[in-house]
C-alpha cells in the first residue's frame, strides 16, 4: 500500500515536471514528436533509475560512513555522468537496436536536472533503497507522462495557425501550464 | 568586441532565460516570489563567476578531452560553496529554494559559459562575461517573480499593496509557466519589429 501511495503521489499529485520544475529542458526540447518523446522517457526511466540504486548506496555506504556529506553534490554529478556514459557503451557492445534508439538521447541526460534531482530527494526524504527504487521509478513514468502528452499536444499545434511571436517556446510552456493546471486536479487523491 | 558590449549582452542581446531559454528550471521553481528570484539568481551568479574565472585559468592545463567532467567539478565545487554559506547565512532563503541549489550545478547556462566562453576567452573577458549573464539572469528572474508575487498575492518583496488575495494560480506551478511563456513570447515579438 505504501509503495502505491508513494507511486501515485510521483505520477500525479506531485509531477516531477509539472509540479516540481525538474527536467523543463528536455521537457520543452525533445517534445516535437510522439515518438523521440518516448524514446527520451525510456532513456530516462533506464538512467534515473539506475542512478538513484547507485547514489542511494555510495550516500549509505560511503558518505555517510566517513562523514563527509557536503561531498554529495559532487559525487553525485560524478556518478551520474559516469553512469550514463557506461550505459552508452554497454548498450552499444550489447543490444545494438536498443542503442540506435536510446544513444542519442544519452548524452543529454547527464545535465538533465530531474536524475540529480530525484537522487537527492530520495536521501532528503529518508526512503529505504525498495522506497528509493520505486520513487525513481514512478518519477521516471510521471516524466514520460508529462512528456508524451505535451508532444501530442504540440504535434496537433503544428496545424494551428498561432502568432509567431507565441510559435515554438512560449506556447509550449503555456500548453504545459495548462497540463500543469489540469495535474492539479489530482491533488487530494491520496490523504 | 570591448568589454562594455560584453556585458550587456547578458541582459538582452543574449539574455540566458529569455533569448536562449537555458536554465529553465531553477527559473520556474523558485520564482513563487520576487525575493525567491533574486535569491536565486545571485546564487547562480556568484557560481558562474567563480567557474568561469576558474576555468578562464586552467583552460591550458585542462586536456581537451576531459573538458566537461573537468568543468563539472569546478562547477560542483562552487555550488557546494554556495550551498554551505547559504546554510548558515540565509538559512530561510536555503529552506525556501531547497533542492535548487545542488541543482545549480546541472544549471545548463554555467556550464554552456563555460564551454562556449570561458574556456577560450581571458580571464578579465570571462570575468566580464560571468558577471553580465549572471546579472542578466538575476533580472529576468526578478521580473518573472514580481509579477508573479503582484499577481498571485497582491505584494512585492513582502510588503502588501493590495488589500484581498490575488490570484492564487500565479504562485503556484501552472502560473510559473503561463507568466514564462508569454515573457517569452514579449520578447520575441519585440525583438521582430
Amino acid at each position: 500500500m505504501e509503495y502505491i501511495l508513494i507511486i501515485i503521489s510521483a505520477v500525479l499529485i506531485n509531477n516531477i515536471v509539472l509540479a516540481q520544475f525538474l527536467g523543463i529542458c528536455p521537457f520543452l526540447g525533445v517534445s516535437n514528436k510522439v515518438n523521440t518523446a518516448l524514446g527520451m522517457a525510456g532513456a530516462v526511466t533506464f538512467v534515473m533509475v539506475l542512478a538513484s540504486i547507485v547514489t542511494y548506496l555510495i550516500q549509505v555506504y560511503f558518505l555517510d560512513k566517513l562523514g563527509i556529506g557536503f561531498m554529495q553534490t559532487i559525487t553525485f554529478i560524478l556518478v551520474i555522468a559516469a553512469l550514463v556514459q557506461m550505459v552508452e557503451i554497454i548498450l552499444k557492445k550489447i543490444s545494438q537496436p536498443l542503442y540506435q534508439a536510446l544513444g542519442i538521447y544519452l548524452p543529454l541526460i547527464t545535465t538533465n536536472c530531474a536524475v540529480l534531482g530525484v537522487a537527492i530527494l530520495i536521501i532528503k526524504k529518508d526512503f529505504n533503497l525498495l522506497e528509493g527504487t520505486v520513487f525513481a521509478a514512478a518519477n521516471a513514468i510521471g516524466f514520460g507522462l508529462a512528456l508524451v502528452i505535451l508532444a501530442g499536444i504540440r504535434e496537433q499545434l503544428e496545424l494551428v495557425n498561432i502568432p509567431r511571436a507565441m510559435k515554438g517556446v512560449p506556447v509550449s510552456l503555456i500548453v504545459a501550464g495548462i497540463l500543469a493546471l489540469a495535474f492539479m486536479g489530482f491533488t487530494g487523491i491520496v490523504k | 568586441m570591448n568589454q562594455l558590449q560584453n556585458f550587456t549582452k547578458g541582459f538582452f542581446k543574449e539574455n540566458p532565460l529569455l533569448i536562449l531559454v537555458l536554465g529553465c528550471c531553477p527559473a520556474l521553481a523558485t520564482t513563487s516570489s520576487a525575493f525567491n528570484g533574486l535569491g536565486m539568481g545571485i546564487a547562480t551568479t556568484f557560481v558562474l563567476l567563480g567557474s568561469n574565472t576558474v576555468i578562464s585559468l586552467l583552460s591550458d592545463v585542462i586536456p581537451d578531452k576531459v573538458r566537461i567532467p573537468a568543468f563539472i567539478i569546478v562547477i560542483a565545487s562552487f555550488v557546494t560553496i554556495v550551498d554551505l554559506v547559504m546554510q548558515a547565512y540565509v538559512p530561510e532563503l536555503y529552506e525556501t529554494l531547497g533542492i535548487f541549489i545542488p541543482l545549480i550545478v546541472v544549471n545548463c547556462i554555467i556550464l554552456g559559459r563555460a564551454e562556449a566562453f570561458a574556456s577560450k576567452n581571458s580571464l578579465l573577458s570571462s570575468f566580464i562575461d560571468g558577471l553580465g549573464m549572471g546579472l542578466g539572469f538575476t533580472m529576468a528572474l526578478g521580473i518573472l517573480g514580481s509579477i508573479r508575487e503582484i499577481a498571485g498575492s497582491g505584494a512585492l518583496f513582502g510588503y502588501k499593496f493590495i488589500n484581498g488575495d490575488g490570484i492564487l494560480v500565479f504562485i503556484l506551478a501552472p502560473g510559473a509557466f503561463i507568466v514564462l511563456g508569454y515573457m517569452i513570447a514579449l520578447i520575441n515579438r519585440l525583438r521582430k519589429t
